[in-house]
């Protein structure tokens, strides 16, 4: 089965148990002033619920003919297929350090946490120059801070926690 | 009308909205150049920026600018490198590379930069004919046909898809509609489908869910491949002369005439857009050039590359014509541009021409001077921007996936909000490799409140569905909606049916 319908399969499972919630779970909540309402907050997602499933089940099904699916895809287009041709690895790894960013934010401070993650960024992706690479990093997060900070107005926590504010 | 072409004048003329003009042309050509990074990345970028100014006509201009400036820099990338930034450009690209490969760089580029400014004038005077227009049709709406009318532009999104994708358009769609059911709506103020979590109280964040869906995905991509958007041999890239003949300017005339009229008019209708403006304009143009002039096409000729480029520019204008008269976007951009509106307390339709004219008008007079300052700040500065585009990966790539963190956490100043953007950001990421489009989803969001609240008025109002019935305009629009819908499907089995027919014949 190929990667588009298996998603299709996801997506129903997904919508079977949003629907679920919609008509099985919500109504229970509502106040008894509100069920004189002809419409109530269930009744746009079970519409919802009912339309997704019948389209997931199309794409599932594949009844909708494409034209030429099993065409060679060019060397520029992503495609699933050639997958193990593609830097995988780093991918992943930038995603990681996406993820650690986002928790590192908070207690790190911005300037550490921006200046790690793009100093780790490039180490990532090849780069071995650190001569160019930690000033430019630096530079950027003052930057970036900068802006935010002064001429935005946008708080950023810039030191770690246990410097104070 | 002329009154308030006039308060429009003066907004756009302020200091602050002309500064906002050129910003955002510029920082739009900058980033559009990067090939990968489309207009939606980058205005989905640019949003928090623009909320933070607290001011929607300087905001809705900043990030008009940006769209423009993006079109432009992604022509640019197309011109020197064949490596087309955004898909809008990719027919620029068939003759513009040809001409700069024979070392005409500059001359390519002003024709490009030319044909986009008088596109995009001549689709901002279209505009100022037919907004105000529609405007007026569109007060005559109540809340029934406004729910069909959505329908309608939905639909005509998930038609545009192509052949075969109509209903992977129409899930996607769906799937924008259910996230923009999570979290507390105004409508009804009891929180829905937040499984128990706080931070999904207020809902989905929609900067987060459109860096989710455009710029994260295309930078994974470039990380993946990198053959996408790897530079070409640089021969092409000495940008010298930036003069074209009296000739050659002559020919482009009729071109420029015809593609920004026809442009204009695919930009209005949902989901075509640029893209399919530019390829077909080209596809005109081919058609009905004679004799050596055809043959030209494809090798640099100034037709080829004034067809696709006046269409496009045309066609961005003309996506204004909705988002601005009815508050439906026909685009993923103008999705975007909804969403940043409707975060600075501003709800696009008709009433935004009556009662807050000064936006309104200060947005369509700043896409005259957005291209103004495209052609003469912009094309000058050219050869020198474009020194961007050696920038190393290495250090690009990082600097993006910053961005589009910080896009996400300033919006919400909530870490949490960064790793959704993650999920989110793979989810996508896995859509686009089984060829998902992922630009209904974020139409489907953007309009999924909205759609709940007409039609919840619309039942209340008639007491059920009895409003399908009762409002003949409704029940049309719900039927031209089918339509769409089953449409290519219809033709499709045609085509097929008939090619199978002639197959059976031999």
């Amino acid at each position: 089965m190929a990667l588009d319908r298996w998603i299709a399969l996801i997506f129903v499972t997904f919508c079977c148990i949003y629907g679920y919630a919609a008509f099985f779970t919500m109504d229970q909540l509502l106040p008894p002033f509100m069920q004189r309402n002809p419409v109530w907050p269930s009744t746009f997602p079970k519409m919802l619920a009912v339309l997704a499933v019948v389209v997931g089940m199309i794409v599932l099904l594949g009844i909708e003919k494409g034209e030429d699916a099993d065409a060679e895809p060019s060397a520029t287009d992503i495609n699933y297929r050639r997958l193990h041709e593609y830097k995988i690895v780093q991918a992943l790894a930038l995603l990681a350090l996406m993820v650690a960013y986002a928790l590192m934010l908070r207690p790190a401070g911005f300037l550490i946490a921006t200046t790690v993650f793009l100093i780790g960024g490039s180490t990532i992706l090849g780069e071995r120059k650190f001569h160019i690479m930690i000033p430019v990093a630096l530079l950027a997060t003052g930057f970036v801070w900068y802006l935010v900070q002064e001429v935005l107005g946008i708080f950023l926590r810039p030191f770690p926690f246990f410097m104070g504010t | 009308m002329l009154e308030g072409i006039m308060i429009g004048l003066g907004a756009a003329f302020s200091i602050q909205n002309l500064l906002m003009v050129i910003a955002g042309c510029l920082i739009g050509t900058f980033i559009g150049m990067l090939p990968g990074l489309g207009p939606m990345s980058i205005i989905a970028i640019m949003i928090p920026v623009a909320i933070t100014l607290g001011d929607p006509a300087a905001a809705l201009i900043l990030l008009a600018g940006v769209y423009y400036g993006a079109i432009f820099g992604g022509s640019t990338s197309s011109i020197l490198l064949n490596a087309p930034g955004v898909a809008g450009t990719v027919a620029t690209s068939f003759d513009g590379y040809p001409m700069a490969r024979k070392g005409q760089a500059g001359k390519a580029l002003t024709i490009a930069a030319v044909a986009s400014f008088a596109g995009g004038t001549i689709g901002a005077i279209l505009l100022m004919i037919f907004a105000p227009a529609l405007s007026s049709v569109a007060l005559l709406f109540h809340s029934a046909e406004y729910f069909a009318l959505m329908v309608v532009g939905l639909s005509a999104i998930a038609a545009f898809a192509g052949t075969g994708q109509v209903a992977k358009a129409l899930m996607m769609t769906i799937l924008g509609l259910i996230l923009a059911t999570v979290g507390e709506g105004a409508l009804f103020s009891m929180p829905r489908f937040t499984m128990g979590l706080l931070d999904l109280q207020s809902g989905i964040s929609f900067i987060t869910l459109a860096m989710a869906m455009f710029a994260l995905p295309e930078a994974l991509f470039l990380v993946l491949n990198p053959m996408r958007g790897a530079s070409g041999d640089g021969a092409s890239n000495k940008i010298t002369n930036l003069r074209f003949s009296r000739e050659e300017g002559k020919s482009m005339i009729p071109v420029i005439g015809r593609q920004s009229v026809q442009g204009f008019f695919i930009g209005v209708l949902p989901g075509a857009g640029a893209t399919i403006a530019s390829f077909l304009g080209y596809a005109v143009e081919r058609n009905i050039a004679k004799g050596e002039e055809q043959a030209e096409f494809g090798k640099g000729s100034v037709k080829g590359l004034a067809a696709p480029e006046t269409a496009n520019n045309a066609a961005c204008t003309g996506s204004f014509v909705p988002l601005l008269t009815l508050g439906i976007p026909g685009s993923g951009t103008t999705a975007i541009l909804l969403g940043a509106l409707i975060a600075l307390n501003v709800t696009p339709g008709p009433r935004l021409m009556v009662d807050t004219p000064e936006i309104f008008w200060a947005v369509i007079i700043s896409m005259f001077i957005g291209n103004l300052v495209l052609l003469i700040l912009n094309l000058p500065l050219i050869p020198y921007i474009a020194k961007i585009l050696a920038i190393p990966r290495n250090y690009l790539i990082p600097f993006i996936l910053f961005f589009t963190l910080m896009g996400a956490y300033i919006g919400q100043n909530n870490a949490t909000e960064l790793l959704m953007l993650v999920g989110l950001g793979i989810m996508a990421t896995i859509f686009r490799f089984a060829d998902y489009p992922l630009a209904p989803l974020l139409i489907g969001f953007i309009l999924g409140t909205m759609l709940e609240d007409n039609f919840a008025r619309s039942m209340q109002l008639y007491r059920g569905l009895d409003f399908i019935i009762e409002r003949p305009m409704t029940l049309g629009l719900l039927v031209v909606a089918l339509a769409l819908v089953l449409l290519p499907s219809y033709r499709a089995r045609r085509a097929r049916k008939r090619a199978e027919g002639v197959a059976d014949g031999d």
